[in-house]
């Protein structure tokens, strides 16, 4: 009889097909662990896991923040958390397990006692483990406390445990200028490999946002079309129906360029221009998205006028309820310049793309709020319809509906019924959640799975973050420059009348 | 058989008749979702799956209400074939039900739910009854809990080899009180369709531990030394425990030959390259649910691993050699039976490849 056969030595067969891919016994040590974050995002994304049974075999939480807490405060705080926030019932059983033996250590980022509190109670927990824990550190602070953090890592060897892996993931934003990003990049690689280093854009773990993906490389039907003999212009919106609520803290420091265009809305539109990668490995795929933020034409600061409309609402109504405008809030200094709605006209110089208008707007107190990508195909090259039925022959619209209702719809002339060749468009639609039976998984609880097990495709490399900054960055500074008020609109309305010039001729923005 | 499978419907459109035609049934469908949509075009019809539901009339309101505690897992379509000894007619009640009342701007997904009440004579010829109730081009999966077995080969293999209707079973190994003719008719089935087995996955988190317990690279030497394997299961989840021994001997490459029993237990022994395996099927006291209750895995080395059931998750306990223990729980709820129901329909859209395999190991140490 012949011998069975047997896998090779250092392999693990046990794990082919299972939906749940093990993860090494981790440690994830939370800096801002009392914040707004942490609360309504991380601490539910980790009982989510936990209820699902994907956390690793081993797994431990330390939360630091500099509110004076003991651990078992810290973790009465953390099931609270998860109770008020969780986007499912908890169940109580794992929810007390999950943080009975969590850790608190409580002081300020910049002081040794927190790492050196930290570096004692690492390797208990490997003790008590059984195996050295990786350490995934995660920076859920304000930003200018990133290289203070990373720095104490290295200050304290937290960064290069032995026989484990260390990563820190850092939440947005990784810098407010160029330069910013750049000085924060070499510090946190001062300290951190590359391939330790989790940048967060949330908007990457929206499955929706990877559908576009899946559109684009899982379907032949759209890749002949996907380029500029066939698409006249793309719109990437990013609205939101809501004013900046207790945020001016935070908002009128920022504003809509960085708040959303900077990150997310440059993830969308590398999504969508980027070449099919070799693979969908963390470098194939970012390697083809600096391609494209590379090709993009960063204006000079004589071009940002004509290629940008900035603008802040006033006083208005917002589906019937009477909003206040941007300088009547909470906060906000009676002369802010902040812009509250960013557009931009952006193109992307290559092969593909060139010509190609690919116009961006986000902003606060809008119509509505809506997500999404619209790809205009050019109009067809001759209406064969005389009269009435060439009235109604539209350029066909390929729209990806990030959020809410996420899908995919496609605007198609079709007959109106009748005697008469009449033609008026139609709408084809996919809605995501009418076609599978799985709920969606918060983005968090993807991304922190990711970086657990170290995988970084849906993460901001380096290079990809200053290549972002590189085509903000001037205009930021021209907007810092000029003295002209932003342009205003109504709170409830589709934005400034003035975003209309970016588009050109016989093109006009989708209605929110 | 009530035909709100929803927990949650917050409004129906109703249509029933008697002594009717899947024809027309299904032309009742189309305008009852076509209505609701026009009544508010947030009401969107949920296309992902068509659930088959064979069941015996006088239990229907039982796989009603398991059906109903599913969870979030509900197919798009579901059809219940209700099955009354000495029927004549066909009398159908079609339900299309919406989850929620839409915002402005969000939609609703309809689910729809057609019970149609069949006779015994009905069943051999029942893809000719149940082909124009199911949304073309959706994957088909038919559960009959009660047997039913010509009803559901008439859906995947359909006489004159025409195409089944139904692409997967639906269906749970430990139901059934012999489980050697159990796991026959498993392999049978799995020949022509694909199969989800409530018993197999009721084994996976016990899957999944094992796998990630020695998942690390210093502890994958150790798969190739394990000498004794001993799993716990509930009385009626013998399959279940023969599915997970099963796993192993094809993921491992070991060869098992046939258990013997001594009483209720079941012993015997797999063949892998170092030597031999000793498998061990033992069944637990009363359980809540269905499954199993603790498996132990030995290696030559001398380390164990121990996983029980427990609150909260799966409780982990690893010895040494020497003698050293460690003990820890590994996270994750309690689906329940329900839970698993749901389950099942959601792997009928996620093919296991591993399951064949397993299967085949399974049925060999019970030949």
């Amino acid at each position: 009889m012949t011998p069975p056969a047997q896998p090779p030595p250092g392999t693990n067969p046990l794990t082919e097909a299972l939906e749940r891919q093990p993860v090494h016994a981790t440690v994830l040590v939370i800096f801002g662990a009392t914040g707004d974050l942490a609360k309504r995002k991380l601490l539910p994304a980790l009982y989510n896991l936990a209820h699902e049974g994907a956390l690793p075999e081993h797994f431990a939480l330390i939360g630091n923040a500099r509110s004076e807490l003991s651990d078992e405060e810290f973790r009465a705080s953390a099931v609270a958390s998860v109770r008020e926030f969780s986007r499912r019932e908890p169940d109580e059983t794992v929810l007390d397990k999950l943080f009975a033996d969590a850790r608190y250590v409580s002081g300020s980022f910049g002081d040794d006692e927190v790492f050196e509190s930290l570096a004692t109670i690492l390797p208990e927990l490997d003790e008590r483990a059984g195996v050295t824990l990786n350490r995934c550190f995660y920076l859920s602070t304000a930003p200018e406390f990133f290289p203070v953090i990373v720095k104490q890592l290295g200050a304290h060897d937290l960064g290069e445990p032995a026989d484990a892996e260390a990563r820190v993931i850092i939440e947005k934003p990784f810098g407010t200028r160029l330069q910013e990003a750049r000085e924060l990049n070499e510090t946190v690689l001062s300290v951190f490999e590359e391939r330790q280093v989790f940048r967060i854009d949330h908007y990457l773990g929206k499955e929706t946002v990877q559908n576009v993906l899946a559109l684009r490389f899982a379907n032949g039907m759209f890749e002949p079309l996907w380029n500029r003999n066939y698409i006249d212009h793309v719109q990437i919106t990013a609205s939101e129906d809501i004013g900046i609520g207790t945020r001016a803290g935070y908002y009128d420091n920022a504003g809509a360029l960085r708040d959303l265009v900077q990150n997310h809305m440059l993830q969308l539109l590398t999504l969508l221009c980027m070449e099919p990668p070799v693979d969908f490995s963390a470098d194939e795929v970012r390697n083809e998205k600096v391609k494209v933020l590379r090709a993009i034409h960063a204006p000079t600061e004589d071009e940002v006028a004509d290629m940008t409309v900035r603008g802040q609402y006033t006083a208005g109504n917002v589906a019937g309820v009477d909003v206040p405008g941007y300088l009547d809030e909470d906060g906000v200094p009676e002369d802010s310049h902040t812009e509250t709605f960013a557009a931009l006209r952006l193109e992307v110089d290559n092969w593909r793309w060139a010509g190609v208008p690919m116009v961006l707007r986000t902003g606060k107190s809008l119509a509505r709020k809506v997500t999404e990508i619209a790809v205009t195909l050019k109009p067809v090259p001759h209406i064969a319809f005389t009269g009435e039925g060439s009235q109604g022959v539209r350029p066909n619209v390929l729209v990806l509906t990030v959020q809410p209702n996420e899908g995919v719809s496609l605007a198609i002339g079709a007959k109106i019924p009748g005697t008469r060749m009449a033609i008026r468009q139609v709408q084809m639609e996919f809605l995501y959640g009418s076609a599978f039976l799985s709920q969606s998984p918060e983005a968090y609880e993807r991304l922190i799975l990711d970086a657990m097990r170290g995988d970084a495709t849906l993460f901001t490399r380096n290079d990809e973050v200053e290549a972002q900054w590189n085509i903000i960055d001037p205009i930021i500074a021209a907007w810092q420059r000029t003295t002209e008020p932003p342009a205003r609109y109504e709170a409830g309305s589709q934005g400034p009348a003035e975003a209309q010039t970016l588009l050109g001729a016989n093109r006009a923005w989708r209605m929110i | 058989m009530e035909d709100d499978l929803s927990p949650t419907a917050v409004s129906d459109a109703v249509w029933s008749a008697q002594d009717t035609t899947p024809a027309a049934i299904e032309a009742a469908l189309s305008t009852l979702v076509a209505e609701r949509h026009r009544e508010n075009e947030c009401y969107v019809a949920a296309r992902a799956l068509n659930l088959v539901c064979i069941v015996d009339a006088q239990f229907s309101g039982e796989v009603a209400n398991r059906l109903r505690r599913v969870g979030r897992y509900h197919a798009s379509r579901t059809v219940v074939c209700s099955v009354s000894p000495g029927r004549a007619t066909i009398d159908a009640r079609a339900t299309v039900a919406s989850e929620a009342d839409p915002r402005p701007g969000e939609f609703s997904l309809m689910r729809e739910t057609v019970v149609v009440s069949v006779g015994e004579r009905h069943v051999p010829h029942l893809a000719r009854i149940v082909d124009p109730l199911v949304v073309t081009d959706l994957s088909t999966v038919v559960w009959s809990p009660h047997g039913n077995r010509a009803a559901v080969d008439s859906l995947v293999a359909p006489a004159g080899g025409t195409r089944p209707i139904a692409q997967t079973v639906l269906l749970d190994s430990a139901s059934e009180p012999d489980q050697r003719a159990a796991l026959d008719r498993v392999c049978t089935l799995a020949q022509r369709a694909a199969v989800v087995d409530l018993g197999w996955l009721r084994a996976t988190p016990w899957r999944e531990r094992v796998a990630a317990h020695y998942d690390p690279a210093g502890r994958r030497p150790e798969l190739g030394t394990i000498s004794k394997v001993s799993v716990r299961h509930g009385s009626d989840s013998l399959v279940s425990g023969l599915l997970l021994i099963g796993w192993l001997c094809d993921r491992l490459g070991w060869r098992p030959e046939q258990l013997t029993r001594h009483g209720d237990l079941l012993r015997g022994r797999a063949r892998s390259r170092r030597g031999e395996v000793e498998l061990r099927l033992e069944p637990t006291g009363i359980m809540r649910v269905p499954g199993l209750s603790g498996v132990e895995i030995r290696s030559d080395l001398g380390s164990v691993l121990a996983l029980e059931r427990g609150e909260g998750g799966l409780t982990a306990r690893r010895t040494e050699r020497g003698g050293e223990q460690r003990s820890w729980t590994v996270l994750g709820a309690s689906r329940g039976e329900p839970g698993i129901l749901g389950e099942g329909i959601r792997h009928t859209l996620l093919p296991d490849a591993t399951y064949a395999p397993a299967l085949a190991a399974a049925r060999s140490m019970l030949a």
